[in-house]
């Protein structure tokens, strides 16, 4: 098998041996993009070189010494919304065609220390709005299992790296589903932590209170490891937890017997694709052989939580995406008359359609007259929502969703109905709304061979009890292994 | 309940944001959808709730009144599309 | 038609902290362009702010001296707007639950106490700068934005730009004294917004009010108040209705002129600020700030009075700051002559600062230094009028009295056996004076006096020289 085939924790393995150095497996996986890149463009910005020379030092580092962490050495891409200093962020959006940062974000402060190797920014939908990645400013990301099948978003080329083996981990970004809708039309591991687990700071802001960044990883276990490297308080996001650090490996494989999954029927009312329902059914009754005891669990107010979640995000994203005017930095329009043409001009021709309509929407919903109505009412039903999810786990330690309705649709697909886009959205939404964790693996593929992903989630700060309800289910399957079609060629 | 074109220009106005006619129709008719499935809401009775403004309990997060280095003045203006005499420059502004 | 003046008043001031109110950059006034930046107060991609804790105990100190109650529990709001100054296109403040709310200061107007309302104070960030020098555009400075701000809001109390300035002097005299703030009108980091309606005498109903900015001294402030009033009258006897609008006042010219330029209403979009966390205030903490207060204006002036037994006056001056006071303690501290001190601190001294283009807090002697000055002048060492050329002396070159008295040779000749010599020689020398004295002209006395002081080069004591001429004079009379 090929090196970029391989996971984190089998890389580390052959490293501790010295079976394979870094720059091998640096270069297997730039051999990799050259291959499969132009099909499935899942990258903005390659700094292969870069990586290469990268390798190169860590070698010489790991001749005198260990390594001093499992993700040093490692090759990973960063969604491009995700600030990196001498290197353009963009966000896929036209307003920051030519952004070069002055700063770092945390997470990648931290990757840096632990000696990850960047490999490049992924495409994106436009500040992260989206759930195709067909919002990109730039190109069109396509699903390694189906060149004309959508990958998902807003984090689809995060998604289809780690999914066609261009990268060992990616991150994304998570405000309604970002990470693990992608997750699973690609049929990857995707991760949300709970909100505050991991600095924003240097993530392009959608919405503050429900954006969290996460990781993109070809198993369960390579998930654990990257989640040890970016959670961690940050003195430069007042909304970061600051508490004891955790290690998510710990326990991974401990097993499920005892624990309680719980079920919910408004997660599998009509809409439901046959094969995702199928899959999900195939998953509880693993579950149970597992030794997992399955609850019925009930939600009242589930279904108002996509309602909440478009008035809530759409009102912070109007307000977050204000400062993009061409006057400190990014797109200015060539032709204005006056301030406040230039302003006018500039956002209307840097934003794209699906961005414009979020800020008309949410500037709606904060305005005078509407406030009450809408994001104050959201804001009131977001706490209803919470309570819901409190009460739920009060009777089961993880409750189990299918991710999407439905398996990655046809590129432009549902492009003209926004409405329809915002739909596929429903599984995940109320998780960001309520800020608890939830992670995403496959669980199946559909009857045209698209992964089906399912959901597992849990209370705040339950990230250990998830990853081991996910690892014993991977485990016991063989998901992880079934790779795309663009990714079984070797 | 949809949107009128007023109450889309009027927000256009507010968001900086301008469209063709074509485009201010489509949005009355887009977000109109989005509002009038968002409806649902108003069936909550809400009145004894209070509103979630932050996910996490945290409070009182602050930073001591201590002075770190700045941005020079190149490293401030280096992303600026217009910039004069160490400032960034904009279109004559009436005051 | 009787009418009555109406005025509220919204005061901004920059607290004086090291830092910016949600990143370290410095709030030093008068950097260079762009210099004070960061990513932070730039407002780029992805920044988040974190809130200075200094910031949260100025504002309380600030509500806790005017009086006001100290929530416990307050947050920030996001007040969204376009205009180049500020970064992010909207300014983080607090909108419904403000950090103090309910004070109120009495003012003295004549004798008669009043009190003026408080309605509430909150913490927000300041904006840029917009400089317009440039040939065909607006320049913009950010090093401004994020300086902290409190934002003091009052009742609609006062009834006269003399009331308006007494209150306005009074809350700069209050804040000056609490450290929060260097006060300076003139570097803007006071300013005062002037809320101005006008109705019936007599009405409970509140008029149209028209708000007015760009007063930069208290000068401007009266000023600005007797003309909108004028103009606000002149146009309800037209029959003409009051628009609600901001008024800019050009203290040049004398008038204001109206800001509206476009005709859109401001919709802020105010909501709470999903980037920061709430303020829980305790009891606890809100009395060690109250403890920690310096002792006020007023009951400062009051002690003065009592305990140094100085005029009223005198005490008004000396507390007018709080760098004036803490002088005239320090000095009075080892020096227990306080109408002395305060007649130097309130006469010699301001013309010294003045022509040096010096204010209190960068005099260039110290307490102890007048001090020592003002004992020579009370021990007769030297004159009071040598004093005064001393201490024109210790303003520039800093030396000490002493130093300055011996390299001069200034020590007042008060030896009276001395001064005896000298004077019989001198009135021997004059025996017309002495014939003039004997018919009846004092004229000659000051002759005589100017005599000594010439043959003493101005050292003699004047009133010891007098007694011995006269009694001199008397013996050759006699």
């Amino acid at each position: 098998m090929e090196l970029s085939q391989k996971t984190i924790h089998e890389i580390n393995d052959l490293l501790k041996k010295k079976e394979v150095t870094v720059t091998e497996v640096t270069q297997s996986v730039i051999n990799r993009i050259d291959g499969v890149e132009g099909s499935t463009d899942a990258y903005l910005r390659l700094q292969s070189e870069e990586a290469l020379h990268a390798a190169k030092v860590v070698d010489e580092k790991l001749k005198a010494r260990k390594k001093k962490s499992p993700l040093e050495g490692i090759p990973y891409g960063l969604k491009d919304n995700l600030c990196t200093q001498g290197i353009l962020t963009t966000c896929a959006s036209k307003m920051l065609y030519n952004f070069n940062p002055p700063y770092n974000a945390h997470v990648y402060n931290l990757l840096i220390e632990e000696g990850g190797i960047l490999l490049g920014k992924t495409n994106m939908d436009e500040f992260a709005m989206g759930s195709s990645t067909e919002n990109s400013a730039y190109k069109v990301t396509r699903n390694p299992w189906d060149l004309n099948k959508v990958p998902g978003g807003s984090s689809g080329g995060s998604a289809v790296a780690v999914a066609s083996n261009t990268a060992f981990f990616t991150l994304g970004s998570d405000t309604g589903g970002s990470i693990r809708q992608p997750a699973s039309f690609c049929g990857v591991v995707g991760m949300k932590p709970t909100y505050g687990l991991v600095s924003r700071y240097g993530l392009v802001a959608f919405a503050s209170s429900l954006d969290q960044i996460g990781p993109f990883t070809k198993d369960v276990e390579d998930c654990a490891l990257v989640l040890n490297a970016i959670v961690g308080h940050d003195e430069k996001d007042s909304t970061s937890l600051n508490i004891e650090k955790k290690d998510y490996t710990k326990n991974l494989k401990q097993g499920v017997k005892g624990l309680r999954i719980g079920v919910a029927q408004a997660f599998f009312g009509e809409g439901l694709q046959t094969e995702v329902r199928k899959s999900l059914e195939d998953a509880i009754a693993i579950y149970k052989a597992l030794g997992a005891e399955i609850v019925d669990v009930s939600f009242q107010y589930l279904d108002y939580a996509l309602s909440a979640y478009y008035l809530i995000s759409s009102a912070e994203a109007s307000s977050n995406l204000a400062r993009y005017d061409g006057i400190r930095y990014g797109f200015r329009a060539e032709e204005y008359d006056g301030l406040v043409d230039l302003y006018r001009k500039t956002r209307s021709q840097g934003f794209g359609d699906e961005v414009k309509r979020r800020i008309m929407l949410g500037t709606h919903a904060l305005s005078s007259g509407y406030y009450d109505a809408y994001y104050k009412k959201a804001m009131q039903v977001r706490t209803l929502i919470k309570e819901d999810f409190d009460q739920v786990f009060k009777g089961c330690d993880v409750l189990l969703t299918p991710t999407s309705p439905t398996t990655a649709f046809g590129i432009g697909e549902k492009t003209n109905n926004p409405l329809e886009m915002y739909l596929t959205d429903i599984y995940t939404v109320p998780v960001n709304i309520a800020g608890i964790p939830g992670i995403s693996i496959p669980c199946g593929l559909d009857q045209v061979g698209m992964p089906i992903g399912m959901q597992l989630l849990g209370p705040v700060l339950s990230e250990k009890t998830i990853l081991k309800a996910a690892w014993a289910f991977e485990n016991e399957t063989n998901y992880k292994n079934i790779k795309a079609p663009l990714g079984r060629e070797v | 309940m949809s949107l009128t074109r007023e109450d889309v220009t009027y927000v256009a106005n507010l968001a900086r944001l301008e469209f063709t006619d074509a485009e201010v129709t489509a949005l009355a008719d887009q977000l109109g959808a989005v509002l009038d499935y968002a409806q649902t809401l108003s069936e909550l009775d809400t009145s004894e709730v209070k509103a979630t403004e932050h996910v996490l309990q945290l409070k009182n997060v602050f930073r001591e009144d201590v002075v770190k280095p700045c941005l020079t003045n190149e490293q401030a203006l280096a992303n600026a599309p217009d910039s004069e005499a160490g400032c960034f420059k904009v279109p004559r502004v009436m005051e | 038609m009787e009418y009555e003046i109406v005025i509220g008043m919204e005061i901004h001031v920059e607290l004086g902290t090291k830092t910016k109110i949600f990143c370290s950059c410095p709030t030093e006034f008068g950097a260079e362009e762009n210099t004070h930046t960061c990513p932070v107060c730039l407002g780029m991609p992805g920044v988040l702010p974190v809130l200075n804790e200094k910031v949260v105990e100025y504002a309380t100190r600030t509500g806790l001296a005017l009086n006001c109650e100290i929530a416990h529990y307050s947050k920030m709001d996001r007040k969204n707007y376009f205009y180049p100054d500020l970064p992010k296109a909207y300014q983080t403040s607090q909108f419904d639950l403000p950090i103090c709310t309910g004070g109120v200061v009495e003012i003295d107007m004549d004798g008669v106490t009043k009190e003026i309302g408080i309605t509430r104070i909150h913490i927000e960030e300041d904006a840029g700068k917009l400089l317009h020098e440039s040939s065909e555009g607006t320049l913009v400075d950010v090093n401004r934005c994020g300086v902290p701000l409190v934002e003091i809001v009052t009742e609609p109390d006062m009834r006269s730009a003399e009331e308006a300035k007494t209150f306005a002097e009074k809350v700069r005299n209050i804040l000056e004294y609490t450290g929060v703030s260097d006060c300076k009108m003139q570097e803007g980091s006071m300013r005062f917004d002037v809320n101005l309606s006008m109705r019936e005498k007599g009405s409970t109903v509140l008029g149209t009010r028209t708000e007015m900015k760009n007063l930069n001294s208290f000068r401007a402030l009266v000023r600005a108040v007797h003309y909108e009033s004028k103009r606000q009258i002149l146009e309800l006897k037209k029959g003409h209705r009051i628009i609600q609008e901001t008024r800019k006042w050009d203290d040049t010219k004398g008038t204001s002129s109206s800001l509206r330029s476009k005709e859109e209403a401001h919709d802020y979009r105010y909501f709470p600020e999903p980037d920061l966390v709430p303020i829980i205030i305790e009891k606890d903490y809100i009395a060690k700030i109250k403890a920690d207060l310096p002792e006020l204006p007023e009951a400062k002036k009051r002690r003065y009075i009592k305990e140094y037994k100085l005029p009223e006056y005198d005490a008004g001056v000396l507390t007018a700051t709080g760098i004036l006071a803490t002088f005239f303690e320090d000095a009075v501290a080892v020096y227990n002559e306080p109408k002395q001190i305060s007649n130097w601190l309130m006469v010699e001294i301001p013309p010294l600062l003045k022509e040096k283009e010096l204010a209190m807090e960068n005099i260039s002697i110290t307490p102890i230094q007048l001090v020592e000055l003002l004992k020579l002048v009370k021990n007769n060492t030297i004159s009071g009028t040598s004093g005064k050329e001393v201490l024109k002396v210790m303003f520039n070159t800093g030396k000490n009295p002493g130093d300055i008295v011996k390299e001069q040779g200034l020590a007042q000749m008060s030896d009276t056996v001395e001064l005896e010599a000298i004077i019989e020689k001198i009135v021997a020398a004059n025996p017309k004076s002495v014939e003039d004295i004997g018919s009846g002209s004092d004229k000659a006395y000051g002759f005589l006096t100017g005599q000594v002081m010439k043959a003493t080069k101005g050292q003699a004591n004047p009133q010891v020289a007098n007694e011995i001429i006269r009694a001199v004079v008397a013996k050759h009379l006699g």
